[in-house]
This record gives C-alpha cells, structure tokens and sequence, in this order.
C-alpha cells in the first residue's frame, strides 16, 4: 500500500514541480523583460557613455566616440572651469533645499497627523484628503499654478499687500536667503561681503558663495515641494498612530503624564519607525528634484535654483554631452545611496539609546 | 470603527476637563487653516482660468469670476495642441495601466505562491530595482530608446514603464494575505496554474487590483520626466508635458495666466474625480509605499 502509494506520488510530484517551475518564470518574464531591457541594460549603457564624449551623433557604440575615461567624473571635482562651478553650485542649492524640506514637512506631516487624529474632532476624513489632495495631483500641473501665485501680481503679492508688506519678485530674485538674513543682521554687507569669504572656499565656489542659502526663487519651490509631499507622510504618520495601543495612553494618563509627557515618552517612541521612514524617503525624493525646477524656473535667476537633476538633463539634452550629463546623474546616485545609509547608521544608534535606557519598558515591567 | 468610537466616548466624557473646549476650537482652527493652504491654490486654479487676463491680473486672489469668461477653454481646444495632448495622455494611461495591473499581478502570484528556482533572487532583484532613484534613469532611458529605434514614439512612451517593480511588490504582498487553502482546492479539481490565477486568485484580489489601477493611472497620468526622454515630437506630447512646454514655450508670459490655469485644470479633473470617487483606494496606495520602505 505505502509503497504504491508513494511511488505514483513521486513522479506526479516532479511533473508538477517542473511544471510550477516553468509557469514561474513564465508568470514572471514579462516583468523581467521589461525592467531588465528598459532598468539594468539601461544603466549599464549609460555606464559606458559616462565614460565617453558622446555628442549625441550616430550610436555611442562605435568605436568612433572618444573614450576619457574617468575624465567625466574627475573634472566635476577637480578641474577648475565652468561644468565644476555649475556641479557645485547645483549641489549647494539642492543642499539647502535638501535642508529645510526634510525637517518642514516632517513636522508638518507629524503635526497634521496628531491634529487630525485626536479624538475631540469630527470630519477627519474630509481634513485627511483635503490635505493629502495636493499630493496625486500632477507635479506639473500644481507648478503651472504655483507659477501664477508667486507671479509679481499674484496671490502671494497681493495677500502680502493685504497686511502692507511688499514682497519680492519670487522668481527673477536670486538673493541668498542666509545673505540676506546675515545683513538683516548687519553681520555683513550682502552688497560688499568680506574679503575673508569671497577670497577662496573649496571645489571652486567661495565661501560666501557656499553661505548663501537657498534663493529667494528657489523658496517658492521649496513651499511648493512641502506642501505637496507633506499630505502623504501625513498618511503615513496617521497609519502609525492608529496602531498605538489605546491601553498605553490610558496608562499614561492614569500615571498622570500631561499632554506634552505623553506625546514625548509615549507616542514619539511608537513612531520611531515612520519618523524614520519619513526622513529616508523625504532625504531621497528631495535630492531628486525635477520637476518642478523645469516647469517653475529652468535653473533661473543666476543659477540658484539649478539642482543636479536639472543639470544632468540639460548637461546631456541642450549642450549635448551626454557623458558629462550621465557622470552628473551617477553622482547624484552616490549621493543618495550614501546619505541614505548614512542616516541609517545613525537613526539606527539613536534607536538602540532609546530603546536601552529609557521608559517604555521600565514602565511596562 | 467601533473600537474608535468607544474611544471617542470614553475620553471626551472625563469629567471637570473644561480645558478641551478650548483645545478643540484650536484644534478645529488649525484644521481649518491649513485645509484652506492645502485647497485654497485649487480654487484660485479653477477661479483664475474662468477669468479675463486682465481681472486675474488685478484680482488674482478673488475666487470668483469677473467677468465670467470661457475665452481660456476656447483657445485652450482650439488654440493649442491640447486636445491632441489629451488623447496621447488617455492612450499612453489606459494601456499602460491596464499592462501594469496585468502583469504586476502575474509577477506578485509567482513570487508569493509557485515555487519555482531562482525566485528568491528575482525577488530581492525586485527589491533592489524599487530602491534606484528614478532621476538617475533619464538619460539610460533615452540611450536604449534610442539604440532600439524606439526614441519618439507610442511604444518608448509605453513599453519601458509597462511593468514596475513597486506594483509587483504590492500585489505579492497582497497574494501571500489570502489563504491557500481556496488554490489548493482548485488545483485538485486539475484546474492549470493560469487557470486557477485567472478565475480563483484574481477574483479575490480586488481590494488590491483596484489599488494597483489607481495608483498606476495616477502615476501614469501625471508621469513628465518620462515623456522628456522618450519622444520630442509635438504631436506625441502627453498632458504634462505638452503643458511645460506652454507654460515655458511660445505663448510666452504674463498675461496668458488664465489660458495656462485651463490647460492646468484640464490636467488634474481626472485624477481629482478618481480621488474623489476612491479616497480609500489612494489612501491604502499610500501607506503600501510605507510598507515597503
């Protein structure tokens, strides 16, 4: 009987197995086709032609297109001419967008997400979307409105006028908002800055250059950005304060903890993980921006809105040297896979501190 | 729901808490506030293109009209390439979403349920491609159109993002929730492993399937890089690019607002109805993407 029984098993067995084994990958080839020929070829071309002069003419296949080598990378950094200044400069104002973005609309995205989410208030879920709507909205179109109400007679401007106070022209303004601060406080003359930071700075910008902030201009894209990304960390953040068990509140609140107690040694804890989540999507996205550069401003006023995406795109499709315009993105890749883990490491210190040392599990013991 | 509703009842109804009247007025003034930063742009949207160059140039801020005037809608369609755009956006969303929710589904089944060899490591590789930050890929997009005789037109507006490595990561993760059970017994019936994909699993996957379209037409729809790198040619413009391009191109600026404020709005009604209509669907989209980080 068992023998029998097993015997007619087995090679039914293997036959389905070959066949599970064969619909597997056939279930699966149309994706892989289509991430491998348009994802992976993709990017090891464009490691190729970073290491070319590619103009854009015939294939860069051939042998015909100079090789330089690492020539496309180095002189990014190295090499004291126009494409290094404009790298750096676009790395500057990414950075400070980098900067204030990722903190505002964490914030923002945390605040709006205890706010909506405390018991007291009806309508939620009308303040959920209302404030999550800007998000799946198309980036373009949003900018096209953003445009008109930044523009010298619009919204912004006359709302300002409202309260007597005249605003800049957003757009055609490329003051530094830290130089600007800085002579505010009369620390230094924004018209005449200091011989000892226009002298010489690192990668071939000046220090003062490197001190300026992000551009009058490039706050525009700055609110832009915040406001249309924070709807969808609010989410997220709502997602995790829904998960808190109710019984720890009660308990704080039975051991007396106030508000401020309970947000600080009880919720902020719990969220930990998305705060987390938050920030490394935020700090990805951020170094990432488009979009909204080539609808709004192009790179424009004096370059202060430039950011490396925009560079690479107009590095490889107006001048037409693709190679540089690739060794730009791949950078930009670097940059964003080191700051990620970055963050990782030292999120990850944090985490173990807290976890170690303080509250929750005293307590609960 | 209910658990949220006892919650609500038990905390409001602490005696001697007179504090938390004030606390929800603030509470209700802070929401109130930023739902009019977070919709308030919209309204000047669809105010502003229903308005003369002149009055949105005076009045930018006025949500109402004055004097009503659909002159912007009129040289939007007969003015410009917009309705052309339209119809490349239309077919380039509906093909390419359908393509995505066919098969991301059929990737996520065999990844959560056939066991077959290699699919840990296809899986990871799944992984590893939803992590490659888009804006590296422009210009790698543009060479291999380019080398495959694709570069300007419908296919390289379609075929490279046909399938996507997060929507594969959704639905197998949605696959491994349902129980095997209901496979199991289709199999032993001797139905195939399409078959039993086809009429038992995909039936069941709706919550999911739903998810996936909307996020796909939503993503799709509003795609703009993509369409930068893959065509150059007017008459393939999709919405969101044919839109930069008149915002920055030849219209010029100052006084075209309103014409631009319409094509503006005529990018985001479909997406603004889906969302009306789906909120729950787009919500759970989000939070999948928390999910996988």
């Amino acid at each position: 009987m068992e023998i029998t029984s097993r015997s007619a098993r087995r090679p039914l067995g293997r036959r389905s197995a070959t066949r599970e084994n064969l619909a597997g990958w056939l279930f699966l080839a149309p994706v892989v086709a289509v991430l491998g020929l348009f994802l992976l070829l993709p990017i090891v071309m464009a490691l190729w032609v970073s290491l070319t002069s590619w103009n854009g003419q015939g294939s860069p296949f051939t042998g015909k297109v100079p090789f330089v080598g690492l020539d496309n990378y180095t002189r990014l950094f190295t090499r004291d001419d126009l494409a290094r200044q404009d790298f750096m400069t676009s790395i500057r104002n990414n950075m400070y967008y980098v900067v204030i973005v990722v903190p505002v609309q964490t914030v923002l995205a945390l605040g709006l997400a205890l706010i909506v989410n405390s018991r007291m208030l009806k309508g939620k879920s009308f303040f959920r979307s209302a404030f999550f709507f800007p998000s799946v909205t198309s980036s373009v179109a949003i900018s096209v409105v953003f445009l008109f109400i930044f523009a010298n007679s619009g919204a912004v401007t006359s709302l300002l006028g409202f309260f007597g106070i005249k605003g800049p022209e957003w757009f055609s303004d490329p003051r530094g908002v830290l130089h600007l601060l800085l002579s505010g406080l009369g620390l230094v003359d924004a018209d005449a800055p200091p011989a000892a930071l226009t002298g010489g700075g690192p990668f071939g910008l000046s220090w003062w250059e490197w001190l300026a902030g992000p551009s009058v201009a490039m706050c525009t894209i700055i609110i832009l950005v915040v406001w249309t990304t924070s709807g969808t960390f609010m989410l997220m953040f709502l997602a995790a304060l829904q998960d808190i068990p109710v019984t720890l509140e009660e308990a704080s609140l039975l051991d007396g903890a106030n508000r401020w107690q309970r947000f600080r040694y009880v919720t902020l804890p719990m969220l930990k993980p998305t705060v987390f989540l938050v920030l490394t999507l935020g700090l990805i996205a951020t170094w990432q921006v488009f979009d909204q550069v080539y609808v709004m401003s192009q790179g424009n006023p004096s370059k202060t809105t430039l950011t490396p995406a925009f560079l690479s795109y107009q590095t490889a499709f107006r001048s037409f040297d693709y190679g540089s315009g690739t060794a730009i993105s791949f950078v930009l890749f670097l940059i964003i896979v080191v700051l990620t883990l970055v963050q990782r490491w030292v999120m990850r210190e944090r985490s173990a501190d807290a976890g170690g040392g303080r509250g929750t599990r005293q307590r609960r013991s | 729901m209910s658990v949220s509703t006892n919650r609500t009842a038990r905390v409001t109804r602490r005696p001697g808490d007179g504090r938390s009247l004030v606390s929800t007025f603030v509470g209700y003034a802070v929401l109130v506030f930023f739902s009019l930063v977070f919709l308030y742009p919209f309204v000047i949207q669809i105010a502003n293109s229903l308005k003369t160059g002149p009055d949105a140039a005076v009045n930018p801020l006025s949500p109402i009209p004055h004097p009503l005037s659909l002159a912007s809608y009129e040289r939007v369609f007969f003015g410009t390439d917009l309705p052309l755009w339209l119809g490349n956006s239309l077919l380039v969303t509906i093909i390419v979403t359908v393509g995505r929710v066919f098969l991301d589904s059929l990737a996520g089944y065999a990844l959560a349920r056939l066991r077959f060899r290699g699919r840990r490591t296809m899986f990871a590789a799944i992984v590893a491609v939803i992590a490659v930050p888009g804006v590296v890929l422009f210009i790698p997009k543009f060479l291999v159109l380019n080398q495959l005789g694709l570069y300007d037109s419908y296919a390289a507006l379609i075929l490279p993002v046909i399938a996507d490595a997060a929507g594969v990561f959704i639905m197998k993760q949605f696959f491994e929730s349902i129980p095997i059970s209901v496979e199991e017994a289709a199999r032993i019936d001797g139905a195939g492993v399409f078959r039993t994909f086809w009429s038992v699993v995909l039936p069941m996957a709706r919550p999911a399937l739903i998810t996936l379209t909307i996020i796909s037409f939503q993503g799709t729809w509003n795609e703009f890089p993509h369409s930068l790198v893959a065509v150059q040619s007017p008459s393939l413009f999709t919405l969101p690019r044919g839109l930069a391009d008149l915002v920055s191109g030849s219209l010029g600026v100052g006084t075209q607002y309103p014409l631009k404020l319409g094509a503006a709005v005529l990018a985001t009604i479909p997406v603004a109805v889906i969302f009306v209509i789906f909120q729950r669907y787009f919500i759970r989209g989000a939070n999948e993407g928390a999910d996988k980080g």
